[in-house]
């Protein structure tokens, strides 16, 4: 397994959620990708946006600008 | 073969959608489970799709597209989900088994109560008659967009009004009219505006959906597998996935997704003009042959591109068996699953012959489609 490291992790109530966040992060040239959610926390959505934690300001400023509800953010040594 | 029946669906598909579904099959996972590639690759085709629809059919909301296999499936789930006993339901004469058949089992076995807006013998609906039959407990508007079998339409956005004043929501059938002429759920008024993917969105069959208006509660028809809130004994209650449970047809909706790039690449109002142009110069063709009767009203601005016909007093499915074997035309005879309308237009017995037309036929097909019916009439 690869080496854990602090990441941010951002969860959805539902997969169209996470999809839209993916396109408006690839969009804005925003980091991260799409994982599966960790067992630490719980969500409604299978899947959760994970990118480095210094990127929190601009991926919630992205996804309230395209009006992605998002279900929690988290930090998270994944 | 010249192919005149895309009102039941449409054969000629552009080619890219063939394209998409084949690549489609060859790479895709299943949506919404996991982040794989396949996967991920999925729920992104998938996602597009909702988009795409939703920018098509004014839903102001993707994840309010919910994608079922076709509208007769969606309409199911808008009226079983929204009509419960007690209920009373407004209709029309002018709607599809789709519609009817759900509302006559609620009416059986649930006592939901039933009125149905009449159709003259022209297929013309009073919108006088949509607030007359308005009840205390009226609760939702069953409404087709287009008749199926003769291409005429309702004014939906003069039933909305009328529907909203009383609070009663209106459902729409979009089936004979999303990717033929410009639908905007918003504009029409429509709480739940169903479609199919096949016809005139020319995309493959099983393939279909509902936009539903937000804040509009439908209670799912099916509940099962979603991919999100495995441990909940119940089905998750956001759209899309409250109505989507099981395996999405992603095959299916890749096609749908490049079938809606085509329209939206040609153009809806430009799709829309060639079909009426075709429609007109069939009807101009074959209305004065002697022992043609043309059904519905022509001198709507805006109609479907259908014509409804009988020879004489033929049988409609011997009419189209001689279109099909000697002149290779494909029409659709016989009752179009469309049986109120049918006695509005006093066809119970005969039946009609449909002839109905696509972006993809050719003043060369009508000509000679005129021609058939010329000879067979003679």
């Amino acid at each position: 397994m690869r080496e854990k490291e602090l990441k941010l992790v951002i969860t959805f109530h539902t997969t169209t959620a996470a999809m839209a966040m993916e396109k408006a992060c690839n969009a804005r040239s925003l980091p991260g990708r799409l994982i599966p959610v960790p067992r630490e926390i719980t969500s409604g959505c299978g899947m959760a946006w994970s990118a480095p934690p210094e990127s929190r300001e601009a991926l919630e400023q992205a996804a309230c600008s395209e009006g992605i509800e998002v279900a929690g953010v988290y930090q998270l040594t994944i | 073969m010249i192919y005149l029946d895309n009102a039941a669906t449409t054969l000629q598909k552009p080619p890219q959608v063939i394209e998409a579904v084949a690549e489609a099959m060859y790479s895709l996972g299943n949506s919404a489970r996991g982040t794989s590639s396949g996967s991920l690759k999925a729920s992104r085709t998938v996602y597009e799709a909702r988009v795409k629809i939703a920018e098509l059919l004014g839903c102001p909301n993707a994840d309010h597209v919910v994608f079922t296999c076709n509208s007769t499936e969606a309409l199911n789930i808008a009226i079983n989900g929204t009509v419960f006993p007690g209920d009373h339901v407004i209709s029309t004469d002018l709607e599809h088994n789709s519609v009817l058949r759900p509302l006559y089992r609620l009416e059986a076995g649930q006592g939901v109560e039933l009125s149905f807006v009449p159709a003259d013998a022209n297929g013309h609906v009073s919108y006088d008659d949509f607030e007359a039959l308005i009840r205390p407990n009226t609760k939702v508007i069953v409404c087709n967009h287009a008749s199926n079998l003769t291409g005429g339409m309702i004014d939906l956005a003069r039933v909305s009004r009328i529907a909203r004043q009383k609070g009663i929501l209106l459902i729409a059938d979009a089936s004979q009219t999303a990717g033929c002429i410009p639908v905007d759920m918003g504009q029409l008024g429509a709480d739940i505006l169903c479609f199919t993917g096949h016809k005139g969105l020319l995309g493959p069959q099983g393939t279909g959906g509902m936009c539903i208006r937000e804040g509009v509660e439908i209670l799912p028809l099916k509940v099962g597998g979603t991919g999100v809130h495995s441990y909940s004994k119940e089905q998750p209650s956001e759209y899309p996935t409250r109505l989507e449970a099981g395996t999405l047809n992603s095959h299916g909706i890749a096609g749908l997704s490049a079938a809606v790039d085509f329209i939206r690449e040609t153009g809806i109002s430009t799709i829309s003009l060639k079909e009426n142009t075709l429609m007109r110069r069939f009807y101009e063709g074959v209305v004065q042959i002697e022992g043609v009767t043309v059904y519905g009203d022509f001198s709507a601005s805006q109609r479907t591109a259908i014509v409804a016909l009988n020879i004489r007093d033929y049988d409609s499915g011997a009419v189209s068996d001689e279109l099909s074997e000697k002149y290779d035309i494909a029409t659709r005879p016989g009752a179009h699953c469309a049986p109120r309308l049918h006695r509005a237009l006093g066809t119970k017995a005969q039946g009609a012959v449909r002839f109905s037309f696509s972006w993809f036929n050719t003043e060369a097909e009508i000509d000679e489609a005129i021609r058939a019916v010329e000879e067979l009439s003679a």
